[in-house]
């Protein structure tokens, strides 16, 4: 049967007999880096049309419906437009910081998909500390947008910027230390050791409550991070019109768009891969009929629907909770998950030790 | 007792938000209760709300016959003088001079659809109809007699 991890085989074995060493390893990065490319190009169509089309179901419209089969097409039209359109930078603007602000953001969701597995043996690099390598880069995703806020020299972007600083670098924390449940659990992080210590049962069920708890963190935590409803102070269209892109037009909006999936995109596939078993078929005890039923199913369609059904998870609460303000978003973060997150890693700690996970 | 509030908290909370996207998550699934009209596709078929207020229009009966007294009750309620109540006074088969409407003038470009004539008219005589194109090239079509040419009070109306 065919699988990502054959192609990608195939293709080493075919580049290593023709080129010498070196040349393989250069083409192999720039064959990596068009699929990267090419993987953000269909991500950022087919997200954007899933958002549109969950938000119009759940607000009672029809949504697009105009553009190809039931308006299908929607996403490709407003990227031709978007391509189109001048990309203007202002006459007060920093324009160095002002234009290399997208890049950045963009750049930060392409370095992020390096440790992540898409299918069985089929990543684009395997270091032994995944979890924290993810952590550190998507940290530098808040210099993009500061960059962009303060280089715009325009009062709504630089609000939106400062809200966003204070907001990621407070979710950062509930982020890791849910992260790092998981961690404990499995004692690496490397996130392929991760997905195979799931072989036997995804975490969310081998980890009893703790585990759901550190879930739960960790969705309202990233989505914090990728400025999401309800957590999307640093756009908020209501009071800063679009807050740190405002004065961006063109492609270069396009790319904060783009970015924006794409970061919602990795966070889901982290959490797929800690929580829900990455590419692991779903196992239910010693029903052996069953188990091989769900291994005839390809890891890649495990692992992109996981992530997908997480991506539906984060749309559902961002088209049903309202914004919300400043303080009640440091209170919530620093009063309640915090401290419940701090409590819910020595539960996880414990357990551990004990063993009392399956 | 501090803990017990705050773990309450947490715990109503999140109930809330439950509820809140039990509530969404139903109108994804049931598409049935999609609300939007189509409009220029489903003219023939169009599905208004009973409430949606389209214009001034007074209903007359099959012998040409409406309510109207004349008592210009919805001038006076108009807010922005979209009402004109021309009166004039007919000889009543006893002889005795009673008021009656001559012409009842609506502009609807001054109209914005407040429904406090209809509200302020003691017999019923007028109520807002569901058509609302009303484009037109020339303004002085927006400006319309509501009674119709030959029509009379109805029998009993005071």
């Amino acid at each position: 049967m065919w699988s990502f991890s054959k192609i990608a085989n195939i293709i080493h074995e075919w580049l290593s007999q023709t080129f010498n060493a070196t040349w393989a390893t250069i083409i192999e990065m720039v064959i990596a880096g068009v699929a990267v490319i090419g993987l953000f190009a269909v991500l950022g169509l087919v997200l954007v049309i899933m958002e549109r089309k969950v938000s119009a179901w759940m607000q009672i419209r029809l949504g697009p419906n105009r553009v190809g089969p039931k308006g299908l097409l929607q996403s490709l039209a407003d990227t031709l437009k978007l391509l189109v359109k001048e990309g203007m930078t202002p006459n007060g603007a920093d324009k160095f910081l002002f234009n290399l602000a997208p890049y950045i953001a963009m750049m930060v969701a392409m370095l992020l998909l390096a440790p992540i597995a898409f299918a069985k043996d089929f990543q684009l690099w395997d270091l032994n500390i995944g979890v924290l390598y993810v952590s550190a880069i998507s940290s530098i995703s808040v210099i993009s947008i500061l960059m962009a806020g303060w280089a715009s020299n325009n009062k709504y972007s630089l609000l939106g910027a400062m809200r966003s600083g204070a907001q990621i670098v407070s979710y950062e924390l509930s982020a890791g230390l849910s992260v790092l449940a998981i961690v404990v659990l499995t004692g690496s992080l490397q996130l392929s050791e991760i997905v195979n210590s799931q072989a036997n049962g995804w975490w969310i069920f081998k980890g009893h409550i703790p585990v759901i708890i550190a879930f739960v963190t960790f969705i309202i935590a990233v989505t914090a991070e990728t400025n999401r409803a309800p957590f999307d102070l640093a756009e908020a269209e209501s009071e800063l019109t679009a807050g740190f892109h405002t004065e961006y037009s063109g492609m270069k909006f396009a790319l904060f768009f783009l970015a924006e999936y794409a970061n919602v995109f990795i966070v889901c596939a982290i959490g797929a891969t800690l929580f829900l078993g990455g590419w692991m078929p779903f196992h239910i005890g010693n029903w052996a009929g069953f188990n091989n039923i769900m291994d005839y199913i390809p890891s890649s369609i495990w692992f992109f629907g996981k992530t997908f059904f997480l991506i539906f998870l984060i749309m559902w609460f961002r088209w049903t909770f309202p914004r919300l303000r400043i303080d009640q978003l440091l209170n919530l973060e620093w009063k309640y998950l915090l401290p419940i997150s701090m409590i819910n890693i020595l539960l996880v700690t414990a357990m551990a030790i004990l063993k009392w996970h399956f | 007792m501090f803990l017990k509030d705050y773990i309450k908290d947490v715990f109503g909370a999140i109930k809330s938000l439950a509820t809140g996207m039990m509530r969404t998550g139903y109108y994804f699934t049931h598409h049935k209760e999609i609300i939007t009209q189509q409009y220029p596709d489903n003219r023939d078929t169009l599905n208004l709300p009973e409430r949606f207020k389209g214009e001034v229009v007074m209903p007359h009966d099959e012998h040409n016959e409406h309510r109207c007294t004349g008592c210009t009750a919805c001038e006076l309620a108009c807010p922005n003088g979209t009402i004109k109540v021309v009166t004039k006074f007919e000889i009543t088969p006893e002889g005795k001079k009673k008021k009656a409407i001559d012409k009842l003038v609506y502009h609807l470009e001054l109209c914005t659809m407040c429904n406090l004539c209809i509200e302020a008219c003691p017999s019923d005589a007028i109520k807002m109809a569901q058509t609302f194109e009303h484009s037109v090239f020339d303004r002085a079509q927006l400006t319309k007699v509501l009674n119709k040419p030959g029509s009379k009070i109805m029998e009993g109306v005071e």
